[in-house]
């Protein structure tokens, strides 16, 4: 077994530290306070090739490995959630569900401008009326010729205004049963008439970044739009969701650091009855858990991302280190507010931003409670995973790599 | 047009250097490139972009310095090769320009060689100023803007930063030049060079290699020595305006024997 990074993974990782750190961490409190997101950011991160880091070569990405998107989540998040929610939707849900399930065409029609940076990627499944519970859904696609007519409004979505591709989850068969057997996946663009999106405000957490709604008037989308088959978008969506889930757990790994980093640095400096609050033993005891989650979520994050690696299923594994990962990063954060005292609850400091942030990680991809659910049942033999359709590819360094000529932007 | 970065791996900027009572120096958990030279790294691969320049990036040390030069390809110089030889173990600035003069030659078509301010680890700037007379060459130190460079011309026009103001000078090429951090925005490396770097084969050239005779180093390192505590006492200056909490400064000062 080897734990060592590789030359190529420690130097992406240490870019991408240097790029949070010196270009979001200064302004990022600002941004926050002003619930908007730096228009900077997404066009530096496609410059940096950050948008595409794990997509081979040929698609328009830089074909680094799943291992390396890990770390480069754990990088951004620990500087701020926002960073981390753009690989996520851009990454995780949309661009690696291309890559598992689109066809060539595809492809090079959505995959290649996304991992260049051209075009921003963004994921729409849950609605107003449905979340955990996704058969619930009521979005329609009604086929008409060659093409689809899709209907709903879809909720809570990361980068709502600043995506222009959005995969959408809606029903072809809005009677089938089960419900989610009914379910198709579109590639919908912003261009099209008929979508409108707006951005949410007066959110507890992710302030500066983009969360809003997506609504679909009678939009007309080519049948070459639709990925997957006909009713199998359940599957697609939550083969997606197993690549979203990783990157989320990578970045509460981040954030978990973020309070343990904060954490220390603040009980050397603050005194109370004559020593530095390090000294005392239960602020040592929060510093002690803050490195044992860190240290736990992030093996469980690495175990998944060798998995992505050498191509094996990872549903059950990824669920594992998202819920523990997001778990620990609100307790984290919770003891890094606590120890930095009235100072810890001003956002003159970071860690209450933090707390604010960790909170969503327990919702978003999948509750808390929800892997509990997938976790118990797997144990107990009320679930297991069959081989889907198109796998998410293993990594293979080579293939990766291969130059292609790619369409001109 | 061949343009030469000379570098060294230097403890980060946030390493707390400690020396123990055997007098063994710990220079930090990890060594960077010389925060300096990112500035001399970034200016070479913009000079490589807009002259189609050929750079190499060369240090002297052993192989803890390959971070430097790792970290110089994959910012996007070209190639990368290191001095080393048992003999320079013990090296002054004299020996490493000495060294450097000879890797020069042996490039054979060197234009210009560009330093950072000066080596973090030691505050060291004059191996900059002897490899200029080891080579013949001219020197222009602290440069904040380049301006020109006229290959067929052989020339070269910046603007240097000097106590009094600003300079805008001309040399002949080849030349060695050292600038200031303000000259450019570091590049951090990309992602296409960072592989590139990790598989770079850096060459090595030891004494024999370059064709130097070392004589022993005139300069010797006898010991290293923590820097004393810093003591400080922190006194808020109270007052109700700020007119008020001036007034009582400028008092404190003065009693102080400060003003
Ligand atoms: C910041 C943010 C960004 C988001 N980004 C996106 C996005 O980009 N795309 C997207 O599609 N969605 C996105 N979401 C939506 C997110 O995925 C859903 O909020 C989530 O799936 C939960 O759904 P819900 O909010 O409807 O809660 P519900 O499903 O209504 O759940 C309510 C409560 O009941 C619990 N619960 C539900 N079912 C059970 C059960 N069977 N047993 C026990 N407890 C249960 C839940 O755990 C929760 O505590 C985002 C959400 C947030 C907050």
């Amino acid at each position: 077994m080897d734990f060592a990074l590789n030359e190529e993974q420690r130097r992406a990782q240490e870019m991408v530290r240097d790029f949070a750190s010196k270009e979001i961490a200064p302004t990022i409190a600002e941004w926050d306070r002003r619930q908007e997101m730096n228009p900077a950011i997404l066009p530096r991160m496609a410059e940096l090739g950050i948008l595409g880091i794990n997509i081979p070569v040929r698609y328009g990405g830089q074909g680094f490995d799943y291992l390396t998107l890990a770390l480069v989540c754990e990088e951004l998040e620990r500087v701020d959630t926002t960073l981390r929610v753009i690989i996520s939707v851009h990454m995780g849900l949309n661009s690696m569900g291309v890559f598992q399930w689109g066809t060539e065409e595809q492809k090079q029609m959505f995959l290649v401008p996304q991992a260049r940076g051209e075009r921003y990627a963004a994921f729409c499944l849950t609605e107003p009326g449905a979340g955990s519970d996704v058969a619930a859904m009521t979005s329609t696609a009604r086929r008409d010729g060659n093409d689809y007519i899709l209907n709903g409004e879809k909720m809570w979505i990361s980068l709502a205004t600043k995506a222009h591709h959005f995969l959408v989850f809606a029903k072809t068969d809005p009677q089938a049963t089960p419900a989610h057997a009914g379910i198709t996946a579109f590639m919908v663009t912003n261009e099209m008439p008929g979508v409108t999106t707006r951005d949410l405000h007066g959110k507890l957490g992710v302030r500066a970044g983009s969360t809003g709604w997506v609504k679909l008037d009678d939009v007309r989308v080519p049948a070459s739009h639709r990925i997957g088959e006909e009713d199998e978008g359940f599957k697609i969506a939550m083969s997606c969701i197993d690549n979203g889930r990783y990157t989320v757990a990578a970045g509460a790994v981040g954030l978990i650091r973020a309070c343990l980093e904060e954490s220390v640095k603040y009980a050397h400096e603050r005194s109370t009855f004559g020593v530095e609050i390090g000294k005392h033993q239960l602020i040592q005891q929060k510093i002690a858990y803050m490195q044992q989650w860190y240290e736990s979520a992030r093996l469980l994050v690495m175990k998944a991302g060798w998995l992505k690696n050498v191509g094996q299923r990872n549903t059950r594994e990824t669920s594992l280190a998202k819920w523990y990962a997001t778990d620990c990063s609100v307790k984290a954060a919770l003891e890094a507010v606590q120890l930095y005292g009235a100072y810890g609850f001003s956002d003159e400091y970071p860690v209450e931003r933090y707390l604010r942030n960790a909170k969503g990680g327990v919702i978003y991809e999948g509750t808390s409670e929800i892997h509990q659910l997938i976790q118990a049942d797997y144990a107990l033999g009320y679930r297991e995973d069959k081989p889907l359709r198109c796998e998410l590819p293993a990594y293979n360094e080579d293939a990766w790599l291969e130059e292609a000529d790619l369409v001109p932007a | 047009m061949h343009v030469v970065v000379i570098t060294k791996a230097t403890p980060d900027d946030n390493a707390t250097v400690r020396v123990d009572p055997q007098g063994v120096v710990t220079w930090g958990d990890k060594l960077v490139l010389n925060p300096w030279d990112e500035y001399a790294v970034t200016e070479a691969v913009l000079l490589q972009e807009r002259y189609g320049a050929r750079t190499t990036v060369l240090t002297l040390g052993n192989e803890a310095h390959d971070e430097a030069l790792k970290k110089s390809l994959a910012i996007g110089i070209q190639q990368a090769a290191r001095i080393w030889d048992p003999a320079l173990e013990k090296h002054d600035s004299l020996q490493h320009s000495q060294a450097m003069a000879a890797a020069i030659r042996k490039l054979g078509d060197v234009d210009l060689v560009l330093f950072g301010k000066e080596f973090t680890d030691t505050a060291n700037d004059q191996h900059i100023y002897m490899l200029g007379r080891q080579l013949g060459w001219n020197v222009v130190g602290s440069m904040l803007k380049l301006l020109q460079v006229d290959p067929t011309a052989g020339t070269l026009r910046l603007e240097r930063m000097l106590e009094q103001g600003i300079q805008t000078v001309s040399t002949r090429l080849p030349a060695v030049v050292s600038l200031f951090d303000d000259i450019n925005e570091p590049r951090y490396p990309s992602f296409v060079n960072i592989r590139k770097a990790s598989r770079a084969a850096i060459s090595i050239w030891d004494a024999a290699e370059l064709d130097l005779a070392l004589e022993p180093p005139a300069v010797e390192v006898l010991e290293y020595l923590n820097l004393p505590e810093r003591v400080g006492n922190v006194e808020m200056i109270e007052g109700d305006t700020p007119s008020a909490k001036a007034q009582a400064l400028v008092q404190k000062l003065m009693e102080a024997k400060l003003l």
